[in-house]
């Protein structure tokens, strides 16, 4: 029950924000605050303290919902879920966090669907009946997209229809896979389910997996993103307030990758293994492309969502490469890119609301003036090229170890991108924060500190103690 | 004594954290002995970690911090076989390799601290400077203790990292900014290459540790096996990426933009000297690949002869020294490829001293002509800062190996190694012999043109009486001038090697010679820099000159051939191809959407002549079709 009441939680304490917002203005951003804190430690403690096992998936509900298709209300978590809802948690207080000051129109219905937006993605990380999943899938795309239509940027309407497009279209494929998966289980069954520990149990012939499995491919693949269907991703950050890029980079992408292990690589490990050379390809390119298109960027944001795509590119080559080894770096480098990534447009939010400009021309020896903030951008810039001692490295390189052992030509291409992360990370911080000092900004307040503070501790404290994630993807059989 | 071992590196990390927490609330004081004190600190416990690693009867000493990650092996012919799983810790290792390099690296830093802190006194981010030079102790540190291949290159990344920002440190010049960029790019190259040899030194022995490394490639390998000389290749190109060596040398000349503490430190004394450590440690996978220690010989002698070439027509006194660095690392390299191991790290060791004290008496000379660095602007020091002057040419002899000097001891060693050993041979023992020669020879250019002769400059001189300035000083000359005679006992690190062979006897004579000769040629051919009057004098701006102050061309080359083709890529592709291919689709949509919306005018006539061509065109179709039937 404890994720349905942190999901209605989080609904209700946005609907409760909208109202109070309208009775005494800035009373929303409080609410949300509190309401995101008091959720977190009410999951955190009572997956302590239901001391259950959490190596298989563990289902903590299952009602009957639409009784017609045997469509169930069915939630059930394991340990990459615990992973991946705990960093929702932790930067969905980043998020409240960096929207505190920036955002002051409409505040109440902006921390509504901020709250909404949260609960979907929770709702997507927990459910297994495909239906419901589904259904979760388009709840955290809709206030998605009205963050990036109503308190984006200049060019905020494009971005938020191409970002809405793109997830639709491709969902739609998902969609049929879908239901072509709830036939198959009535064929040999007799039975429609969209249950998803009723469908492991399937044997799918192996054709119509490869097309099905595909149908999920496509949908997780935009979302990851993935040259060739990135595209979204750029103007969407862009376009976005500084907390919508942080959710979108830190925890949306995350979706995508958790919906390929979830129910492309267990749901068809066989047909994916012979997807694997494909998605690999795939894979290498993002990460060369998506480094050389950053290098290409003038703008700060853009600049960081190109390097997303570099990075998840590591996470698809890692995720179908079927070894342990490179699984448990995928799982780091979702967590360390989410943190990271996540620092990152923080940090560009924070200049953008010291000189009103997003690009890297307008910069230039902020290190003068700010040097905390440059200290931080240092960092964080480290670690998106893999710095080691910081969690992406741990991540990259148990990814590349691991993906190594299958397949040796693939990540000697990729690790050029270790050398193209390099060039567009030295640039990013060598242009904004060194050379001559243009203007003066002001150093992180204490509120920013904090923000910039914990992510880089969380960073720091994964990529020296990763077993504190590690553990609990040890014994994953792929 | 494991805790002496594991406290070493925290010592200089705690007052990082310090520094950089209070940056610049503390006063120079405060500030220089919190750095100065915590590397005092580290060198004491260096010293005692030698004196108890010669003491006690293991010839290692480990420790154990924590547990990294673990790695697993893959078994992808089967699944019957249990995965290997292999511990990736957070453990130091000791033994006499790893001994010679903390005692260099907290020592000579120690040194190198105490004359920066009264260097940087008057820069106004005193305190960030000492940060960053702790925190590249933190490093280094790491690098030369780490247990495993991973560890080490979390060091390797983290003394990249600060020499970045200590090249950059006045950040405010775009010339600096360049100069960092261009040495965490270049170097970059050599780590991803690294990296690589990692993932298949994995691969194939299932082990990152480098103790269990040396003995399962003994196990398992044969000399000349093929993942062997691949993974020696890539580790090679880590190690001349690290070193500045052929081909990845080109930025460590620009990094001399940095303070020139840190030239001494980083980028002489220790950072650029682990691509040695590196090779030396792995000598293990080395030995399995005879073509390789062969290439890493020609690399070390090429890049010798090149920097030597291009030290010749410098006329920038630090990049002189840098060039004269990148030669000197090529002896290192040499000596390495020889299979000489424990001479290359000697030379390693006395190089730190003599090169260590060379910058920073250099530093002392450009502090005291007001940050002038050209060598045809200065002249005729010798009798105005003679304790400097007497400094530098204790460092010089030492460079030239004049005998009796350090340099002396760890360079005929090394010479000596070369020609009868199976992966080196007369043809690199001539290039080792040439290179010398040239070392001489720039050495006397530098110091003609710098001490002798009567003085190109007008201002006057502003000279440091700082006593513990001299002091830390001279304590590197004693060094230089003695520090042959330190004996290491590497036999518990490095295989004995049998020379059986007998050299001819005229080598050691002709090596000895070799400096000599140098020097009374350079008497004769610089005499218008010694006999310099004060007049103006010019560089040699012949072509060749030309060519060979700008080091052989090869910024040029990779300017033309990588950095021009990868920016121009970039410029072409900004708008994203991907994405103009998707948005085509939008763009057809909305055209065909505007085209029709155009028809709908309202206008009568247009829709009734629209009506009547559609009907004549469907008559046609209908015609025609019944026509063919």
């Amino acid at each position: 029950m404890m994720l349905t009441i942190v999901m209605l939680g989080l609904i209700a304490a946005g609907g409760l924000g909208w109202y109070f917002e309208s009775v005494k203005a800035q009373s929303a951003r409080w609410i949300a605050l509190f309401s995101i804190l008091g959720l977190a430690t009410f999951f955190i403690v009572s997956v302590i303290s239901s001391g259950a096992d959490y190596s298989e998936l563990n289902v903590l509900v299952r009602v009957p919902w639409i009784s017609a298709f045997n469509i169930e209300y069915a939630l059930a978590i394991d340990y990459l879920s615990i992973i991946l809802l705990s960093l929702t948690f932790f930067l969905a207080l980043i998020c409240v966090l960096v929207s505190w000051e920036e955002i002051q129109t409409n505040a109440g219905f902006y921390y509504f669907n901020l709250l909404a937006a949260i609960a979907g993605i929770i709702g997507v990380f927990c459910a297994v009946d495909l239906f419901l999943f589904f259904f979760f899938w388009e709840v955290m795309l809709l206030p998605m997209t009205a963050i990036i239509a109503i308190w984006g940027h200049e060019n905020r309407h494009f971005a938020a229809i191409k970002f809405f497009i793109f997830t639709q279209v491709s969902s739609l494929l998902m969609l049929v896979s879908i239901i072509a998966m709830a036939y198959i289980h009535y064929d040999q069954t007799g039975l429609i389910s969209f249950f998803y520990q009723d469908w492991l149990l399937l044997d799918i012939p192996l054709e119509k997996a490869r097309y099905i499995m595909l149908g999920f491919f496509i949908a997780f693949a935009v979302k990851l993103p993935s040259v060739p269907v990135h595209s979204w991703l750029p103007d969407a950050h862009t376009q976005a307030p500084t907390a919508g890029s942080v959710l979108l980079a830190g925890v949306l992408l995350k979706t995508g990758a958790y919906g390929l292990i979830r129910f492309v690589i267990f749901l068809f490990p066989q047909a994916s293994q012979e997807f694997a050379p494909i998605a690999m390809v795939l894979a290498v390119v993002s990460i060369l492309y998506g480094a050389k298109m950053a290098f290409a960027q003038e703008d700060f944001k853009r600049l960081v969502a190109y390097s997303s795509i570099s990075h998840m590119g590591f996470v698809m080559l890692a995720l179908f490469a079927f070894n342990t080894l490179a699984y448990q770096g995928a799982v780091i480098t979702l967590v360390a890119h989410g943190l990271s990534s996540a620092a990152l447009f923080a940090l560009a939010g924070m200049i953008y609301n010291r000189i009103h400009s997003r690009n890297l021309k307008d910069m230039g020896g902020f290190w003068h003036s700010a040097p905390r903030m440059g200290g931080f951008a240092l960092a964080f810039a480290g670690a998106a090229f893999g710095l080691p001692g910081l969690a992406n490295f741990v991540g990259e390189f148990l990814s590349l170890v691991g993906a190594y052992q299958v397949a040796p030509v693939f990540v000697i291409l990729a690790a050029f991108g270790l050398i193209g992360s390099a060039v567009y990370g030295m640039m990013l911080f060598q242009t904004s924060f060194q050379g001559p000092p243009t203007t003066v900004v002001k150093d992180l307040s204490g509120r920013e500190l904090l923000i910039v503070g914990s992510l880089f501790m969380l960073l720091l404290v994964f990529g020296l103690y990763p077993n504190a994630v590690l553990q609990y993807v040890q014994g994953v059989q792929l | 004594m494991q805790l002496i071992l594991t406290y070493l590196p925290f010592y200089p990390l705690i007052s990082f954290l310090i520094l950089i927490s209070f940056a610049k609330r503390l006063s120079w004081q405060l500030a220089s002995f919190i750095s100065v004190g915590a590397m005092a600190l580290s060198a004491i416990s260096s010293g005692v970690l030698v004196y108890q690693l010669n003491t006690i009867d293991a010839s290692v000493i480990t420790v154990h911090l924590w547990s990294w990650f673990d790695l697993s092996t893959v078994n992808t012919a089967s699944d019957m076989i249990p995965e290997v799983i292999s511990k990736v810790n957070i453990s130091f290792y000791l033994d006499a390799l790893s001994a010679v390099m903390i005692s260099v690296v907290s020592g000579i830093g120690f040194l190198i601290h105490l004359f920066a802190a009264i260097y940087m006194k008057e820069d106004e981010n005193f305190s960030r400077f000492m940060a960053y030079m702790n925190l590249f102790i933190v490093a280094m540190l790491i690098l030369v203790l780490a247990d495993n291949l991973v560890l080490l290159y979390l060091g390797w990344e983290g003394v990249g990292l600060c020499s970045f920002l200590l090249i950059g440190f006045w950040y405010q010049d775009k010339a600096n900014v360049k100069a960092a960029r261009k040495a965490f790019i270049v170097t970059r190259i050599g780590d991803t290459a690294m990296a690589i040899g990692l993932f298949m030194l994995f691969k194939s022995l299932g082990q990152l540790n480098i103790v269990d490394l040396t003995q399962s490639a003994q196990q398992t390998w044969q000399v000349g096996n093929e993942s062997a000389y691949w993974i020696a290749l890539l580790l090679l190109g880590g190690a001349v990426g690290k070193s500045a060596q052929l081909p990845l040398q080109t930025w460590l000349p620009d990094a001399m933009a940095g303070p020139t503490p840190v030239s001494a430190l980083i980028h002489a004394a220790t950072m650029v000297t682990a691509g040695v450590y590196l090779i030396a440690r792995m000598h293990g996978i080395f030995l399995f690949a005879p073509e390789v220690m062969q290439y890493v010989a020609w690399v070390g002698a090429l890049t010798l002869l090149l920097a030597g070439f291009a030290a010749l027509a410098q006329t920038d006194i630090k990049r002189v020294l840098a060039y004269s660095t990148m030669s000197q690392i090529g002896y290192m390299m040499l000596a390495l490829g020889a299979g000489a191991w424990s001479t290359g790290v000697f030379h390693l060791m006395t190089h730190a001293f003599f090169k260590a004290l060379l910058f920073l008496t250099a530093g002392a000379v450009i502090l005291a002509l007001h940050h002038q660095q050209d060598l045809f602007k200065m002249g005729g020091l010798l009798k105005k800062l003679p304790v400097e002057s007497t400094l530098f040419i204790i460092g010089l002899i030492c460079l030239v190996a004049l005998p009796g000097t350090s340099g002396f001891f760890s360079k005929e060693a090394i010479i000596g190694s070369l020609w009868s050993s199976s992966t080196a041979g007369p043809a690199l023992w001539w290039c080792a012999i040439l290179g010398a020669l040239i070392t001489s020879i720039y050495s006397c250019r530098l110091f003609f043109l710098a001490f002798l002769g009567q003085s190109r400059f007008q201002a006057s001189l502003h000279v440091e009486h700082s006593k513990l300035l001299r002091l830390s000083l001279i304590v590197l000359a004693i060094l230089s001038l003695f520090g042959g005679l330190i004996s290491i006992d590497f036999d518990t690190v490095f295989p004995i090697s049998l020379s059986a062979h007998q050299d001819p006897g005229w080598l050691h004579t002709v090596a000895i010679l070799t400096p000599f000769a140098g020097i009374a040629f350079s008497w004769f051919y610089f005499s218008s820099y010694r006999k310099n009057q004060g007049d103006s004098i010019m560089a040699n701006s012949s072509s060749f000159a030309l060519f060979c102050r700008n080091g052989l061309g090869f910024d040029w080359l990779y300017q033309w051939c990588f950095i021009k083709p990868y920016c121009a890529l970039a410029r072409l592709n900004r708008r994203d191809v991907f994405d103009q291919l998707i948005m085509f689709n939008a763009w057809y949509v909305k055209m065909l959407h505007e085209t029709l919306s155009s028809s709908q005018t309202g206008n009568l006539r247009w829709y009734v002549a629209a009506l009547g061509l559609g009907l004549v065109c469907l008559f046609t179709v209908i015609m025609v079709g019944v026509g063919s039937i």
